[in-house]
């Protein structure tokens, strides 16, 4: 499976305690080319977005976005975990055509 | 803070408005013209459609889901938007999906969220675009079998979508 050539920016609150519900504030540069949009020659632009983003704490489904033209370039996506104990919190964003990007944060509970 | 309106309350003026907005019509004029626009254009019913396809047969309460929008958008290619459920998201009474819907962007639906107990708290924020004045609707899908909805009205300066 092909990688996005993109590095995503994960933010998340600090210090976590056991039980807390964090916000998780992620950043990816990305066109997110609508299909509608005509270049100079009037030709429509082939459509390119991020159409999926999907969150799992210590393996177990938190989190899933489907994503069409209608949002903003370089999409910006903030969701909520909780956090009973340290575990790792994994993020996979999906290009059209299926490239993805993959990031892992650990998050150890204070 | 949120404004919840009945969708049933999103008449044509409302729509003509919109329409007018993203034209070229500046302040006054804008108003002036929007109902001679609105005779014009057939009803602008594909959102309807996407609404339609979410929600079934089922009747959508109103409340506990809030959508924040701004209410002007100077940019309509970066337009923040937060969606919350106030639900305990227990595994016996959790929020499942989210929905967002444009009334007037070239394709309604913008995004589906979903969420699972293992969330903590249902909510959402990101930013979207929208191509003029319009409603933007939520949808809120309960683990219950219940939806509930918010709309917000978003006046925009400049459109986004690209055209």
């Amino acid at each position: 499976m092909a990688t996005m050539n993109v590095k995503p920016r994960v933010r998340i609150p600090s210090p976590v305690k056991a039980g807390d519900v964090i916000e998780v504030k992620t950043l990816i540069s990305h066109v997110m080319e609508t299909g509608q949009r005509r270049d100079s020659s009037g030709k429509l632009v082939p459509r390119l977005i991020i159409n999926g983003f999907a969150a799992t704490f210590d393996g177990k489904d938190v989190f899933r976005a489907e994503l069409q033209p209608g949002i903003a370039a370089n999409p910006y996506i903030a969701f909520f975990v909780r956090v009973p104990k340290s575990g790792e919190l994994v993020m996979t964003w999906t290009e059209d055509g299926g490239a993805t990007a993959v990031e892992t944060l650990r998050i150890d509970v204070a | 803070m949120a404004e919840v309106v009945n969708i049933k309350a999103l008449n044509r003026r409302q729509f003509a408005v919109g329409a007018a907005g993203a034209g070229l019509m500046p302040g006054l004029l804008r108003e002036l013209t929007a109902p001679a626009l609105a005779q014009d254009r057939p009803p602008d019913n594909k959102w309807r459609e996407t609404y339609d396809k979410i929600i079934g047969q089922a009747k959508p309460i109103q409340g506990k889901l809030t959508l924040e929008l701004p209410e002007l958008a100077e940019n309509g290619n970066l337009v923040p938007f937060t969606i919350l459920v106030d639900s305990p998201m227990t595994d016996a009474d959790h929020v499942k999906s989210l929905y967002l819907i444009s009334t007037a962007n070239p394709q309604p639906d913008i995004a589906v969220f979903q969420v699972t107990p293992a969330a903590g708290k249902a909510s959402v924020s990101s930013r979207m675009r929208l191509s003029g004045t319009q409603d933007v609707i939520a949808i809120a899908a309960l683990s219950n079998g219940t939806y509930l909805t918010a709309q917000r009205t978003v006046k925009v300066t400049i459109g986004g979508c690209g055209g």
